[in-house]
């Protein structure tokens, strides 16, 4: 079956020659990088310890990053659109600080405050917290500037739903967890999905934050990014491409993951 | 009395959607809450559901004061405006969900559910979804589900606004004989006149977060309190110094008056049926016509004053431009003092003579 084309064939062309020139013809470039020296030494560069080190590191940060995200995305959305009290407005706007704070002010924001400098510095040292320079510094960077992106899915949907459902199931005397478990998720469950595999895409991807906390610590603090980083100032181009590889597989078994979720969800509904 | 508001305030902010509302209702009655948008009817629904908590005063279901308790146990069951049908869910489980949260057994679940939709006139439908439905089929999975936990009081918000007029109509009666067969005490609210005239046993009409008047929907119709009611009830037209036209001379100075189409008669002069009370009648001039289906409305020049009048389509042709007879019946006289019923006095006794 052909399908025909309904719209304007100008706005079109230029829709698909920007995806083409902006996004797939360097997703393109990078594999073709990757494997420029050969298959053989492609292996080499990503079963390399310290890429297989980053890449856990990596996985880590976002799966720490995602729960607890999905845990203060729910509550805070759910508080924002479900409570009225006072300072709700301000929490709102907090809440999307870390979209418009530069992810290296982030880092350096993290140093000033667990840090050497830090006034509580000595007292966290004291208790065996160790932030600055180290992985659960890297963990929490990544929660901090992917928090936004959870909340942010589900707070117009919650507002959207409205309460009445929420209100005939309390009267009939359903207590919060049943109400948020049969009536409330079901509405939200499409945009959470949806939340989760940007959080999880931002996190995998971040690069400036990590970057001041870790502290380079070439095996022991450094993510995917930061690894890429250091392979691309020696000039081995060649692994660096290699990892980055990895990434953009990453990112493609996500939105796969997310367009089978969506199919599934979708069919359950029919 | 099954349900009572005693002095009940509730503000939002500087707006007072309940005034100083008090009110009962009966054991087994159907009751029209019936005000303008705007009016706290819907406010005066969810205090006493329990969705809302009153600044002050009692609600008292029951002869036990329930202010305190929470909505999941007054024994209500409640249809929201737009349903709140559970969308993720299918009708038969809307209907179970109450059931199942009190933990019944599945076969009572099922067996009751199956009563209710039965009732309901559903059967078959069980395994649809909400957004599969038609509006009135909506409305009963509604009515069913708020049912279902056998509440003792039912409360329905604005429960026909949402279907189109030919199926409101039957759904009206529908729900009428429904609450008239179990036998449940039953409140909704609505701003649609017809409707609350139509289904309730009493009405209670509600402006500004007051309550105006309460009563059997005849006796608001015929002896309204306030002409906010006068004229929130029934078609009415204001007319200045009523005192003018013949018949109503002892309307007070500086009052108004309210006249409704029915209180009216308009005729040729030379309809011999109405000589003996002609010196009852005014003359009045046709200014316009407007054919309504079953009837027409004249819009007639009476002295200065614009005064609407029905008139049967059997009766003979008419114009615009023509004059008439107009004979008034009675009007609605308000000033500041209050308001009352006048009769034409010229007229008198000679009434009997038209029938």
């Amino acid at each position: 079956m052909k399908k025909k084309i309904s719209g304007n064939p100008l706005l079109i062309a230029i829709c698909v020659i920007f995806a083409l020139a902006f996004l797939i013809l360097p997703l393109i470039f990078v594999l073709v990088q990757a494997f420029k020296s050969g298959f053989a030494a492609y292996i080499a560069s990503i079963s390399d310890p310290i890429a297989v080190k980053s890449f856990w590191l990596t996985v880590i940060a976002v799966v720490i990053s995602v729960v607890v995200n999905s845990f203060f995305g729910l509550f805070a959305a759910w508080s924002v659109t479900r409570y009225s009290y006072p300072g709700r407005k301000l929490i709102t706007t907090f809440m999307d600080l870390p979209l418009s704070i530069s992810p290296v002010i982030v880092g350096l924001i993290y140093i000033l405050t667990f840090g050497r400098s830090s006034p509580i510095y000595h007292f966290l040292l004291a208790h065996g917290i160790k932030i600055a320079f180290t992985v659960p510094g890297v963990v929490l960077v990544t929660i901090f500037v992917t928090l936004p992106y959870i909340s942010r899915e589900l707070i117009p949907v919650l507002e959207a739903t409205g309460r009445d459902e929420e209100e005939a199931a309390a009267l009939m005397g359903a207590k919060g967890l049943t109400i948020f478990r049969r009536i409330t998720f079901p509405h939200i469950r499409r945009a959470f999905i949806y939340g989760v595999v940007l959080c999880a895409a931002r996190a995998m991807g971040e690069f400036g934050a990590v970057s001041i906390i870790s502290g380079h610590l070439r095996g022991k603090t450094t993510t995917i990014p930061l690894h890429i980083e250091i392979l691309y100032n020696e000039f081995k181009l060649a692994p660096a491409f290699a990892v980055s590889s990895i990434l953009v597989f990453m990112a493609i078994l996500l939105l796969i993951i997310r367009s089978l979720l969506e199919y599934y969800d979708r069919k359950n509904e029919e | 009395m099954y349900l009572e508001l005693k002095n009940v305030n509730k503000s939002f902010g500087g707006f007072k959607a309940a005034d100083d509302v008090s009110f009962g209702v009966e054991k087994g009655k159907l009751v029209a809450l019936l005000g303008p948008s705007g009016s706290g009817k819907t406010t005066l629904l969810r205090i006493i559901a329990g969705f809302e908590t009153p600044d002050s005063g009692d609600i008292i279901i029951d002869n036990e004061r329930v202010n305190d308790m929470p909505a999941s146990k007054r024994g209500i069951g409640f249809v929201f405006q737009n349903y709140a049908l559970f969308r993720y869910m299918t009708a038969f489980e809307n209907i179970a969900f109450g059931l199942k949260v009190q933990k019944k057994s599945g076969a009572e679940i099922r067996d009751r559910v199956a009563e209710l939709m039965k009732m309901s006139g559903l059967e078959g439908l069980e395994k649809r979804y909400p957004n599969q439905l038609s509006g009135g089929q909506r409305q009963r999975v509604a009515f069913a589900r708020a049912l279902a936990p056998m509440p003792h009081l039912l409360l329905l918000d604005e429960p026909f606004a949402a279907i189109d007029a030919k199926v409101r109509k039957e759904m009206r009666l529908w729900l009428k004989d429904m609450v008239s067969r179990l036998g449940i005490t039953s409140i909704f609210v609505t701003h649609d006149q017809d409707e609350a005239v139509e289904v309730a046993d009493d009405i209670i009409v509600t402006n500004k977060g007051r309550v105006e008047q309460t009563g059997k929907p005849v006796d608001i119709y015929n002896r309204p309190r306030s002409p906010f009611v006068a004229q929130f009830i029934g078609q009415s037209t204001i007319i200045e110094n009523p005192g003018c036209f013949i018949g109503f001379s002892e309307a007070p100075k500086n009052s108004r008056a309210i006249i409704r189409p029915e209180f009216v008669e308009a005729f040729k002069s030379d309809n011999e049926k109405y000589h003996p009370i002609i010196d009852a009648t005014e003359e009045g001039v046709i200014k316009d016509i407007a054919f309504k289906g079953s009837f027409y409305e004249l819009t007639l020049d009476v002295g200065g004053t614009t005064i609407t009048v029905n008139r049967s389509l059997e009766r003979r042709p008419i114009q615009v431009g023509e004059k008439l007879r107009v004979l008034i019946y009675r009007i609605y006289v308000f000033d500041d003092m209050g308001m009352k019923v006048l009769e034409n006095s010229v007229l008198g006794d000679r009434a009997a003579l038209l029938d």
